[in-house]
């Protein structure tokens, strides 16, 4: 019996970072995805404060799903997700205000993002509490995954920079070092749109090998 | 300037130079998943500048007159999610009661708008902006959801054709729907600049 409660929880994990991804497969929460991608430092964020909102709205809808009503329950997530926003918003801004800054309004529409609004229904209101957790956690870090896979192709192609540490040295214009041309649209919102298409397409052809 | 050259430079600005799909990046999963057909695409576009316009106003309100005068900022988010679900609510049962059938075919895309991080998005912006009278929030409201009408028509517009198209298999549905919306955002950034 706990043998078979292992497994299902080891496959709950797993599903969230690769069957379910949530942006991968899923295409739940597309908003932060394009908008916060621009580098890695802001995703990594956007990604730890998604993973922070989602275990809390997961415990606390978990513990009170017994207690909610059908036609209420909606607004009850909503309002339980948007306390634990609040808290990340302010943790935030107190303790890495640049960040804070960059991230400007995508932090408040962490209330608004699909992926935790639909594992607080698909998950969390019908399951028991370690469930819920390790559901979140797989959740949380396949989105950080993306987000941070997504971040460093298009600030490694707009800038020369991962993280923002040197790794193609990009032309200086006076001295005329370096060899690598920064592609400026991937900086921009195309970049995003485009990369996530084709990102997505790939994955697309990396599950029809495995079929 | 006047406050009328103030307000139309605004409404253009949030409608096509600042839009809110292509350059901010909100409202993406409806301009996905209901894209698909003209129609739908624009009875959405009509259901999100309602509800825009109804929430950019009152939680302007709420945010100028109480929230700011009694020191609770804290309770922003939680205020302005109630005033959009609250508002989401109404439209709801009015396309039920008055236009069935549009409300079916929209099925679960209806009650999603309270989660379409464009109406939240607009809302925040307003306060981000410090925008203190109530007409220019109007406008700005009435602007960002017509700006969403325009990006979902157009897309629907090229989807129903793409239809049509020879894309390879892989690039099926999704993909090559959101590297078309990048393209077009490319068109739009020609317009970057005229205002700022």
């Amino acid at each position: 019996m706990a043998n078979a409660t292992d497994i299902s929880i080891s496959k709950t994990f797993i599903a969230g970072l690769w069957e379910e991804n949530p942006v991968l497969r899923l295409l739940l929460g597309m908003c932060p995805t394009l908008a916060v991608t621009a580098a890695v430092k802001p995703a990594l964020t956007m990604g730890c404060s998604v993973i922070f909102v989602l275990i809390c709205s997961n415990i606390v809808v978990s513990l009170m799903r017994n207690l909610l009503k059908p036609h209420l329950r909606i607004l009850m997530f909503t309002l339980t997700i948007a306390t634990f926003v609040t808290i990340a918003d302010l943790f935030l801004k107190a303790y890495v205000p640049d960040m804070s800054e960059t991230l400007g309004p995508y932090i408040p529409l962490i209330i608004v993002n699909c992926i935790i609004i639909c594992r607080a229904e698909a998950c969390a209101s019908q399951n028991g509490l370690v469930v819920s957790v390790i559901d979140a956690i797989g959740m949380g870090l396949g989105f950080t995954g993306t987000l941070c896979v997504l971040a460093g192709i298009r600030e490694l192609l707009a800038t020369g920079k991962v993280f923002e540490i040197v790794v193609f040295a990009a032309r200086d214009p006076v001295t005329n070092e370096g060899w690598f041309t920064p592609w400026a649209a991937m900086g921009m919102p195309v970049g995003a749109f485009v990369t996530l298409g084709l990102l997505l397409g790939l994955v697309n052809l990396i599950t029809k090998k495995q079929a | 300037m006047d406050t009328v050259t103030v307000l139309l430079m605004g409404f253009i600005s949030i409608m096509i130079v600042n839009n809110m799909v292509f350059s901010k990046f909100l409202g993406i999963c409806p301009y996905l998943g209901v894209s698909g057909r003209i129609d739908m695409a624009f009875g959405m576009g009509c259901a999100v500048t309602f509800v825009i316009t109804l929430s950019g106003a009152l939680t302007w309100l709420i945010d100028y007159c109480v929230l700011q005068h009694l020191g609770l900022e804290v309770m922003r988010y939680v205020c302005f999610i109630l005033v959009i679900a609250g508002a989401v609510q109404l439209v709801e049962m009015y396309v039920r009661k008055f236009f069935p059938a549009m409300y079916d075919s929209f099925g679960i895309f209806l009650p999603l708008i309270t989660t379409n991080c464009a109406i939240l998005g607009l809302c925040l912006f307003i306060n981000l902006w410090g925008i203190d009278n109530l007409p220019e929030a109007v406008v700005l409201s009435i602007g960002a959801g017509l700006g969403f009408t325009l990006a979902i028509c157009i897309m629907a517009g090229i989807r129903e054709n793409l239809a049509l198209a020879d894309v390879p298999i892989c690039l099926k549905g999704a993909p090559i729907t959101l590297i078309t919306a990048g393209i077009l955002t490319l068109a739009f950034m020609g317009f970057a600049g005229m205002i700022r």
